[in-house]
């Protein structure tokens, strides 16, 4: 016994670098995990606050560009309001006419991030908004991201720029479905893999949400192709997708609910 | 003893604001940030206990990490570094460290210099593996090593020059 002691007490430092590090690695593994970060996470009401003060100062000096994008979305929706007869279809577009199972929530981002190879972004509004953890996050000019944590007034997106993000996404034209990733390498470019061979790829064309993950509806933009090859296999396409978004510069997002998801998964899970 | 403590808690939350506030969002041409807080490491008095220096290091690098949301990536760093500070100070200032008669205000440029160098380097190592984690992109992680490294030893050491006071 003494002996222990004297042991634990002469590699004293040692040990407290090996159980501190342990502790280091274990959050680092934990955060590369969906929805596994448990304590270290910016949605709390310290980094929460500081970073809306500071945010409070750092808008000014946006707010002409950001003006200048809502401005454009205006112009958009409301020529959208007035050619709305052509338009039927899109739940995402024209949420009014569908709008019962998506609901929107506006938010700021508080905290932007895309320069690390898993990009968490955090918001100004949280549990108390009635926001939940896998809402989806979208800006005017398309996907962003899903939520993650939440806290009372915070909540923090996985960035689409996060190397253990996966969004179901498709091809506009046709509907053969992908899933969209982030190699980590270049902030303006995602991936969209396992699009099968047979669909008809051309450079140029859109890719947009496939509605099938009850996160996003249908048909909400996010990139055009920008170049593609087949995979090692060769059955699937891999697809580099130029992103709608400048993800570098994003203010205000919104945040969609699917109101019928409870209902999906439920579907889902009895079976 | 009063003062020392102050100062050190003073430099403990500038570094935390500065840090995330200001350098993390410098993205020298898309990926290359300065991470200053490593000053905090690099000039914690060197008499001091060892275990303080290790626990206040793993503090530091949890509030960065939480500020950041990267899981312990520069805790792991910070620790890492902290502990291998007396090799890094034996190896850089030699005979003068045996004295334990450092004092960071008074020592030579250049020996200075190294010191900052080698305790940067691997700090920025044991960081940008902990964030890729993946041995099949080494090349990636020694590039944002190199990149980062230089820009965090060349503003680290200019201000310590600009804080530093004369002491005579």
């Amino acid at each position: 016994m003494q002996q222990i002691i004297n042991f634990i007490i002469r590699n004293k430092n040692f040990l407290l670098f090996l159980l501190l590090f342990g502790f280091s690695i274990l959050f680092t593994i934990q955060s590369h995990s969906y929805h596994k970060s448990k304590f270290i996470n910016s949605a709390n009401f310290l980094t929460g606050g500081v970073y809306n003060s500071a945010n409070n100062v750092s808008n000014y000096f946006k707010l002409k560009s950001q003006n200048k994008l809502l401005s454009e979305e205006n112009k958009k929706l409301r020529s959208l309001l007035l050619n709305s007869k052509t338009e039927v279809d899109s739940s995402f577009i024209d949420s009014l006419t569908f709008g019962k199972s998506y609901r929107f929530y506006s938010a700021n981002i508080i905290k932007n991030s895309y320069a690390l190879n898993n990009n968490v972004l955090t918001l100004n509004k949280g549990f108390n908004d009635s926001i939940r953890q896998d809402f989806g996050v979208i800006s005017s000019k398309g996907i962003v991201g899903i939520i993650d944590k939440t806290s009372g007034n915070y909540a923090t997106v996985i960035s689409i720029l996060n190397s253990t993000s996966s969004i179901s996404a498709q091809l506009k034209k046709t509907n053969h479905l992908g899933s969209l990733i982030w190699n980590g390498k270049d902030s303006k470019f995602t991936q969209l893999i396992d699009i099968p061979k047979i669909a008809n790829v051309k450079t140029g064309d859109s890719i947009i949400t496939s509605g099938q993950s009850s996160i996003f509806p249908k048909n909400v933009p996010i990139g055009t192709i920008e170049s593609f090859k087949l995979d090692q296999a060769e059955n699937y396409y891999e697809i580099n997708v130029r992103l709608f978004n400048d993800m570098t510069s994003i203010e205000h997002v919104y945040i969609i609910e699917n109101v019928n998801k409870e209902e999906i998964t439920n579907l889902l899970s009895n079976n | 003893m009063n003062s020392i403590l102050s100062i050190h808690t003073i430099r403990f939350i500038a570094l935390v604001f500065v840090q995330v506030l200001i350098l993390n969002h410098i993205n020298f041409l898309g990926y290359i940030n300065p991470y200053i807080y490593i000053v905090f490491i690099a000039l914690f008095p060197v008499k001091n206990n060892r275990i303080v220096l290790i626990l206040l290091s793993f503090l530091i690098g949890i509030t960065i990490d939480m500020f950041l949301d990267t899981g312990g990536i520069h805790a792991g760093a910070c620790v890492f570094t902290a502990y291998a500070r007396p090799l890094i100070l034996k190896s850089s200032f030699g005979m003068m460290y045996e004295h334990q008669t450092i004092k960071f205000n008074s020592v030579e440029f250049g020996s200075k210099l190294i010191y900052f160098t080698l305790l940067i380097v691997l700090h920025h190592i044991v960081l940008f593996s902990l964030e890729i984690f993946s041995i099949s992109k080494i090349l990636l992680i020694l590039q944002k090593t190199l990149f980062s490294s230089i820009f965090t030893i060349l503003l680290s050491v200019v201000v310590t020059i600009i804080f530093s006071r004369k002491t005579k």
